[in-house]
């Protein structure tokens, strides 16, 4: 049996919100503070997709991070009611059918599969491609919806939550962790933002159950359904900490690319453009990084993948605070 | 590397706008899949010189600060690119915001006539040109393998001329090579740098055996499995066409020739 602690968790994005289901669960006093007034207000998970694809991911991803997903994905899949766990299909245009081979060589997990079988999957892509790639083993879901049901759970397992409340610095009780993603900036050197747009869109005349990823040499983009018509079209990543509104350049790149995978996405309405800032370190690996005898310890750096992390990170953090240190599998804990 | 090989080494540097550099790579730094393995691959590549494109970083004037630390921070010197400008006025604007945030008054110059095939738009390459050296630019233009294009961007200005292999990230290697060809002749002091379309080691060896000074390239490591590995080979393979191009390569002939002589060889037939 685990001693209880006392433990404050900052920032309700998606880390956060792992991080105090986790703790709670494993018998912690728990306390949950987000700056914003209201839920996922200023958390730049809510922009995400949530396609949880290790596979598809350590494309442009080092090993670690895959290693991480498929971990982090076991763990959606026993925990989350929400997950549509029916796979992901990578798709080019015929002139860009290099890309499809060399994403194939760079990933593990797929099958080139060719129009009949793509039609069985996805019946409207079946006259648009003439081959996909289909990785069965991954997963998507509806970022607000998986928030917002984290956000129930910790409630329900006690966790006292407290928006408008940002994390003043100090250590009440034994610990605090830190999930204040881009927020925690000036305390973490190495931490930069990089933009990511991404649309949402409404198409009743369209019916894709699984994301889709459409390469391209330039601007490769996903679709991800979201239940309802709805649909995610992401994502730029641009070297600039700016979560201002989208350009009209990123619009068209995007709302383009939708078009190309079918024409019948024209008659999509836009419900939702906006733009938001991953935190990132410089290898895109996220860390742990504990400070202050281990009072403080700060989770960061998840970049684009913080639904597929988050519950991994989580359990390191949670198996650290209890001293099981031989039970973490994967991140280097940095001590600041 | 043997005493001859660091005497021509040594011999033999770069020189751009004045700036002696040892390397004949130049790098581009879009596309890694994480500022780290650029990092690496620019270590790799032994590169002296990095792209950065800014077009989209700097639009409204706002760009990741920390991303400029990681550029600065990899200590090489730093050419800013105006990929993705449509127009000469674009392309200088570009120009001058890049100028202030990197404080170098190098700018490789990119005015693109049309989003699918990345063609420059030569028209206003050399508009954009001419305005940028007379406001004290050093000029790296982006061009064709137009002979006449190349000239008015001499006459412009430009000491260094940029000619594609073939287009942008296409790694088809150099498609019009007596084009090529004719430039280097025709042109034989100024600097030639041969600028995209580069794919494997073997296009950037060529490239270097037709004479030319140095070659940019950026996907062909960017997208590799191992970009720091791939940035390795294209060090090498530089190097050996640079090598082979001042040893002076064999002519080729249009009927074999035996290495040793035939006539008067005793027991030719032993075998």
């Amino acid at each position: 049996m685990v001693a209880q602690k006392s433990i404050t968790v900052a920032g309700a994005g998606i880390l956060g919100l792992w991080q105090a289901f986790t703790l709670a669960n494993a018998g912690h006093r728990v306390r949950l503070v987000e700056a914003a007034a209201s839920p996922f207000e200023r958390s730049s998970s809510r922009w995400a997709a949530a396609m949880i694809a290790p596979e598809c991911e350590s494309e442009a991803s080092p090993p670690i991070v895959r290693d991480m997903g498929r971990a982090g994905l076991e763990i959606w899949r026993a925990v989350y009611p929400g997950l549509a766990a029916n796979g992901t299909l990578v798709v080019a245009a015929v002139r860009d059918r290099s890309e499809l081979t060399r994403f194939q060589r760079v990933t593990e997990g797929s099958r080139l599969i060719h129009a009949g079988q793509l039609g069985e999957l996805e019946p409207m892509l079946a006259d648009r491609f003439d081959a996909a790639l289909y990785f069965p083993g991954e997963a998507h879901m509806n970022a607000v919806d998986a928030m917002s049901w984290l956000l129930a759970e910790v409630q329900r397992l006690g966790v006292e939550v407290v928006f408008g409340e940002p994390w003043n610095g100090v250590v009440p009780g034994d610990a605090v962790i830190d999930c204040r993603g881009i927020d925690a900036r000036h305390d973490l050197a190495e931490l930069r933002g990089v933009r990511g747009e991404r649309i949402v869109i409404e198409a009743r005349d369209v019916s894709v159950s699984r994301p889709v990823r459409l390469l391209h040499p330039r601007q490769p983009i996903y679709i991800v359904p979201q239940g309802n018509g709805r649909y995610v079209l992401g994502a730029t990543v641009i070297e600039r900490e700016d979560d201002g509104p989208m350009t009209l350049k990123s619009a068209l790149d995007l709302l383009g690319s939708a078009y190309a995978v079918h024409p019948a996405f024209a008659e999509a309405s836009i419900i939702d453009m906006g733009a938001g800032v991953r935190p990132a370190f410089p290898d895109h690996v996220p860390r742990i990084v504990a400070s202050d005898d281990g009072r403080v310890v700060r989770v960061n750096g998840a970049y684009r993948h913080g639904f597929l992390l988050a519950p991994v990170l989580a359990k390191e953090v949670a198996d650290m605070v209890a001293h099981k240190e031989q039970q973490r599998q994967f991140v280097h804990v940095a001590t600041a | 590397m043997n005493v001859r090989d660091q005497a021509l080494h040594e011999a033999d540097g770069l020189s751009l706008y004045g700036e002696r550099l040892a390397s004949r790579i130049l790098l581009g730094t879009a596309g890694y899949p994480s500022p780290a393995i650029l990092a690496d691959a620019v270590r790799a590549s032994s590169a002296d010189i990095v792209t950065v494109s800014l077009r989209r970083e700097t639009a409204g004037g706002r760009v990741g600060e920390r991303f400029i630390e990681l550029i600065r921070g990899l200590g090489v010197k730093v050419l800013p690119n105006t990929a993705g400008c449509r127009t000469a006025r674009d392309a200088i604007t570009t120009a001058m915001m890049a100028r202030e945030l990197f404080a170098t008054d190098w700018v490789k110059l990119e005015v693109i006539a049309n989003d699918d095939t990345l063609q420059p738009d030569v028209f206003g390459l050399v508009e954009a040109a001419e305005t940028l050296v007379r406001e004290g630019f050093k000029v790296f233009p982006y061009t064709t393998e137009d002979l006449s294009v190349a000239e008015r961007l001499q006459r412009v200005g430009c000491e260094v001329i940029m000619p594609w292999g073939s287009p942008i990230g296409t790694g088809r290697g150099l498609v019009n090579v007596a084009a090529l060809r004719t430039l280097r002749a025709y042109f034989p002091n100024a600097t030639l740098v041969i600028d995209a379309g580069i794919g494997a080691p073997s296009h950037a060896s060529f490239a270097m055996e037709l004479g030319y000074d140095a070659v940019l390239l950026n996907t062909a490591v960017a997208k590799a499995a191992d970009p720091a590995r791939m940035a390795a080979a294209f060090a090498a393979a530089v190097k050996a066409g640079r090598a082979a191009h001042l040893a002076g390569l064999m002519p080729e002939r249009d009927m074999a020739v035996p290495s040793t002589p035939v006539v008067g060889t005793p027991f030719f037939d032993l075998e």
